[in-house]
């Protein structure tokens, strides 16, 4: 039963990028709304019967065991993650057909349809991969269908941002291609499982790690590989930047913490952790310092991105000091990095809903905008407050699982890094806050915001405060198949 | 019963945050239902409140457990500290609200108004009960991000400037709390709030690291309890509305630091481990010098608020002075002052705002006759100014008697000094606003007799401070009967002392 729902929640949002690549306006909007519903009832169901019986899933496509053939692997974390997309996705859908409106019917936007359904089975593939290989396969297919979704503006702005984006991206997996030919030639398998148990510290694995980290380094942003980002993610529109930042970054996330404790688990006691953690402050601390100063509302939610994805790697040193600390390391980043996604596609949400009443996201001149549109601005509180890790959101949660093993293991740079940084992103979020808050001298009566857009906002703003109040549901379902068991 | 029991202190904080978030979704102009919800939240909540109390004193135990992740729980649970909390919070958010429902009659964004104002009180309500540092924790800084739309809802650019004075304050003073809590949890797990403290099982072995958590917990309290140096944000914050400076001051936001401190003192480090690190000194001195300083900035300040400001600021560590002092009738003294200090200064804040209001008065120095123009308010104004003082039979009275003889009984009789001073710089700023406002001539001969009819302004704006300033003195006069707050105080200190 589970091992039919996963396959269709990879074939259907294949099967829909087809459909709306071919039909007509009406019969696209149908095929969306069932296609989304249809994987978010499916991943419902694997996410409930994954905690349920709590068994982690194999599944081996057409007869073909490993080292050959392609496995689908499926514990708690994959389901969880599932879930998450799919609840992301929705949104997505739903406040998409309603920000592109009638200009969406016809014309180079309607390619945003099938690329955006591509980029969901790629996600969905790439949550339930069993090896390396096919991790690069659906990660590159993520990769090609964002590109493609960042230039849909042909605007010179975005049609550069696209570029440089494919530019590295390509580096990226590049990179990430040879590390994975080089385990491939020593060890004779792609499957994650096997590679774990085989892989020992020598000259080819090491070159095999630095180049998979380096390719995953450059698709996660991480400083100083992350340039691309804000521009690809601000120029893009809002939708694209909201799956971007939501979505995608997560998915090589993702693959970071998966392989980082699975096939490259002894590496994690050596100072390439260290390097990792000093890469990961920078980047929270730049990111957050150029969200500070940013003109857009876009801009600093992208910079934003920059910054968050920073704690992913921050946490990583204290990995070393033991395995309660290292369980407390992945489910605080795991946790710090769903909650995330819900957050920041919320925030990148309400930005577009703005643009889609005022034409324009400069946050000089957006005096007095909360007391027109007070529900998008209290989405986009509520968003910062998982960013800035408030209680009682889950990305609180998630810092405070990392606080907790940086205080244990005595690594108080980290623990200041970590409070700086979620105190500048205070910064950040309240500026905008700020402005919107003046009262305004313009009593013009203002234009409501669809309602569409609003609720889609608010149900993704509302998410991570949910996950933090309620964490004990989606703590268990970690729990399946973690390498750490339940948390100490 | 028993389901009832559990699920009760979960729907106290709840109540005002359901009624904050349908505030949010109703109309500029539905004032009638949106007046309705708020009195009938508040009412409702005093009841449960008051029958927390009746249940605590008959030994009844109220707990709401909720695991979270790992071993972390969040919970919530009466004890006699948190109901002396919640009762003084629900019970003066009900007088503010019908305050605030007054003042804010024709002002823009009411809703927003109100539905942060709901849930501050909440997350008010949630402090209270909360029964370990992390609901603690969740609790106060939600309180934080719901009274910065309070503190700028002017929207002016001196209300957004004070608002971003206010969030750096408290955001970093959160954080301070923050990092002591995960570095006492990765000492000595997770730990509930006890009376007499609950880290006896890890004393011996981190006293050091006990002793910096201790600096950490205090900072971090400290900023929301304007301790000197971190009290810069509650001058500024006086540009919010009347009623948000009176929440903000007497009860909401300086109180809940107090009363972490308190919780931290008694509750978690528990008065022995308190007397083995010997912290308590450095309390001590950093409470005398926020009374001293506070009181001396008060002298100077023209602006009534910012002098009612200073004042807030030497006044609430009174409450720290108290219970720094291992004593148990310090410790009463300072635990009443909670309660005490709350009802005169949100009736001295009311007063401020009905003369803005009414008047247009702001300054101390335009304050001549007012006594005569707004009898009533004047008069409740009066007698809260007395009772800061600390002049029988004023409430004021109790806790600064309660106070000394708490000295004298610990053997620290240098504090009585501090008192006496003190007690000498309140009358300094009071007694000339007094005057002035009773005694002054005025330039246009106004002779006529002082009218006493209750009209002189809308009775939204009068009754709270006479409300406030009649239970000020109910609790002097009658401060010996068992519905006092001293009494409940003494059943506290009881207990944390274990007489």
């Amino acid at each position: 039963m589970t091992a039919h729902l996963v396959i269709t929640v990879v074939l259907v949002p294949i099967l829909a990028s087809i459909f709306t690549l071919f039909c007509g306006d009406m019969m696209r909007r149908v095929v969306c709304q069932i296609a989304g519903l249809t994987v978010l009832g499916s991943t419902c169901l694997i996410a409930y019967q994954t905690g349920h019986s709590r068994d982690v899933l194999n599944i081996v496509l057409s007869g073909w065991e490993a080292p050959l053939g392609i496995r689908l692997y499926l514990d708690g974390l994959s389901a969880l993650l599932l879930l998450t997309t799919a609840i992301i996705a929705v949104c997505i859908t739903f406040f998409a057909e309603a920000y592109f409106g009638v200009k969406a019917r016809s014309g180079r936007l309607t390619f945003f349809w099938p690329l955006w359904f591509l980029v969901w089975a790629a996600l969905n593939g790439l949550f339930l991969s069993g090896d390396v290989f096919n991790l690069y396969v659906t990660l590159e297919i993520i990769n090609l269908a964002a590109v493609a979704m960042v230039a849909l503006p042909r605007t010179h702005e975005s049609l550069k941002a696209a570029l440089n984006y494919l530019v590295i991206a390509f580096l990226g997996s590049l990179s990430y291609l040879f590390g994975v030919a080089i385990l491939y030639t020593s060890h004779g398998t792609l499957d994650i499982q096997l590679l774990a148990e085989l892989a020992g510290i020598d000259g080819p694995y090491i070159l095999a790690a630095v180049l998979i980290f380096i390719g995953l380094m450059i698709k996660t942003a991480l400083f100083p590989l992350h340039f691309w980002l804000p521009p690809a993610h601000a120029s893009a529109p809002t939708p694209v930047s909201a799956l971007l930042s939501g979505l995608v970054v997560t998915a090589s996330a993702y693959m970071i913490i998966r392989l980082g404790f699975t096939v490259f688990a002894p590496l994690m006691h050596t100072p390439l952790t260290l390097l990792l953690g000093v890469l990961g402050g920078l980047a929270v601390l730049w990111g957050s310092v150029h969200a500070l100063i940013q003109e857009r509302v876009k801009m600093v939610v992208a910079y934003s991105t920059v910054a968050q994805l920073g704690y992913v790697f921050l946490a990583l040193p204290v990995v070393v000091s033991g395995s309660d600390l290292a369980a407390m390391v992945w489910y605080g980043v795991l946790y710090f990095v769903i909650c995330h996604a819900c957050a920041k596609t919320a925030a990148f949400l309400a930005a577009g809903t703005l643009i889609n009443v005022v034409k324009h996201d400069r946050i000089a001149q957006l005096s007095g905008a909360a007391q027109h549109w007070p529900m998008v601005f209290m989405a986009f509180g509520m968003a910062g407050v998982n960013l800035i890790g408030l209680p009682p959101s889950g990305g609180f949660i998630g810092k405070w699982l990392m606080l907790q093993a940086m205080i244990n293991s005595g690594q108080w740079l980290l623990v200041l890094i970590l409070i700086a940084g979620s105190l500048l992103a205070a910064g950040y979020i309240f500026r905008v806050l700020g402005i919107a808050l003046q009262t305004s001298e313009d009593s013009r009566p203002p234009v409501p915001a669809p309602l569409q857009l609003t609720l889609t906002t608010m149900i993704l703003a509302v998410l991570p405060l949910l996950l933090g109040v309620f964490s004990q549901l989606p703590f268990s379902l970690l729990a399946v198949g973690s390498p750490f068991g339940a948390l100490p | 019963m028993r389901v009832f029991d559990f699920w009760l202190p979960l729907i106290v904080p709840l109540i005002s945050m359901v009624v904050g978030v349908i505030i949010f979704f109703l109309r500029e102009e539905q004032r009638s239902l949106r007046t309705f919800l708020n009195i009938a939240g508040a009412v409702v909540k005093v009841i449960l409140v008051h029958f927390m109390v009746l249940g605590v004193y008959q030994n009844r135990f109220y707990e709401f457990r909720l695991p979270m992740f790992g071993d972390v729980e969040f919970v919530l649970h009466a004890d006699p500290l948190s109901l002396l909390f919640a009762a003084l919070s629900s019970v003066l958010w009900l007088v503010t609200t019908i305050y605030a429902i007054g003042y804010l009659e024709d002002s823009p964004n009411r809703s927003r108004f109100f539905g942060f104002f709901s849930f501050c009180v909440s997350a008010t309500t949630g402090i209270a009960l909360a029964g370990n540092l992390i609901t603690f924790i969740i609790w106060y800084e939600l309180l934080t991000l719901s009274t910065y739309p309070l503190v700028i809802h002017r929207g002016t650019t001196d209300a957004l400037q004070a608002g971003r004075t206010y969030l750096a304050y408290t955001l970093l003073g959160g954080a301070l709390v923050l990092v002591a809590f995960v570095w006492l949890n990765s000492l000595a797990g997770p730990v509930d709030f006890a009376e007499r403290g609950s880290l006896a099982h890890v004393a011996d072995q981190y006293q050091l690291q006990l002793k910096i958590i201790f600096g950490l917990l205090i900072a971090g309290l400290g900023v929301k309890a304007a301790m000197v140096p971190l009290h810069g944000w509650l001058p500024s914050a006086m540009v919010a509305p009347a009623p948000v400076s009176a929440l903000l001051h007497a009860v909401a936001v300086v109180k809940a630091g107090a009363f972490g401190l308190v919780r931290v003192v008694y509750d978690l480090y528990g008065l022995e481990l308190c007397g083995q690190l010997s912290v308590m000194p450095f309390l001590a001195v950093l409470a005398t010098v926020t009374i001293i300083y506070g009181s001396l900035r008060a002298l100077f300040q023209d602006d009534l608020k910012r002098r009612l400001a200073f004042s807030t600021v030497s006044q609430v560590s009174y409450i720290a002075l108290g219970i720094s002092i291992l004593g148990p009738i310090a410790t009463t003294g300072g635990i009443v002052h909670l309660v005490h200090q709350g009802l005169m200064k949100i009736t001295l804040f009311f007063c401020a705002g009905n003369y803005a209001e009414k008047l247009h008065i702001h300054r101390v120095s335009e304050m001549d006759g007012v006594g005569r123009r707004m009898p009533w308010t004047t008069l409740s104004f009066t007698l809260a100014a007395l009772g800061m003082i600390g002049v029988p039979p004023m409430a004021g009275f109790v806790s600064k008697w309660y106070l000394g003889s708490g000295f004298v009984e610990a053997g620290q009789s240098w504090v009585i000094l501090v008192l006496v001073a003190s007690s000498l710089l309140n009358g300094a700023y009071f007694l000339p606003i007094l005057y002035r406002a009773w005694f002054a001539q005025t330039d246009d001969k106004d002779t006529t007799a002082i009218s006493w009819r209750l009209s002189e302004i809308h009775p939204g704006l009068l009754w709270p401070p006479l409300i406030t300033c009649l239970l000020a003195l109910l609790a002097g006069l009658f401060a010996g009967s068992p519905a006092s707050p001293l009494f409940w105080a003494e059943v506290i200190t009881a207990r944390e002392y274990g007489l």
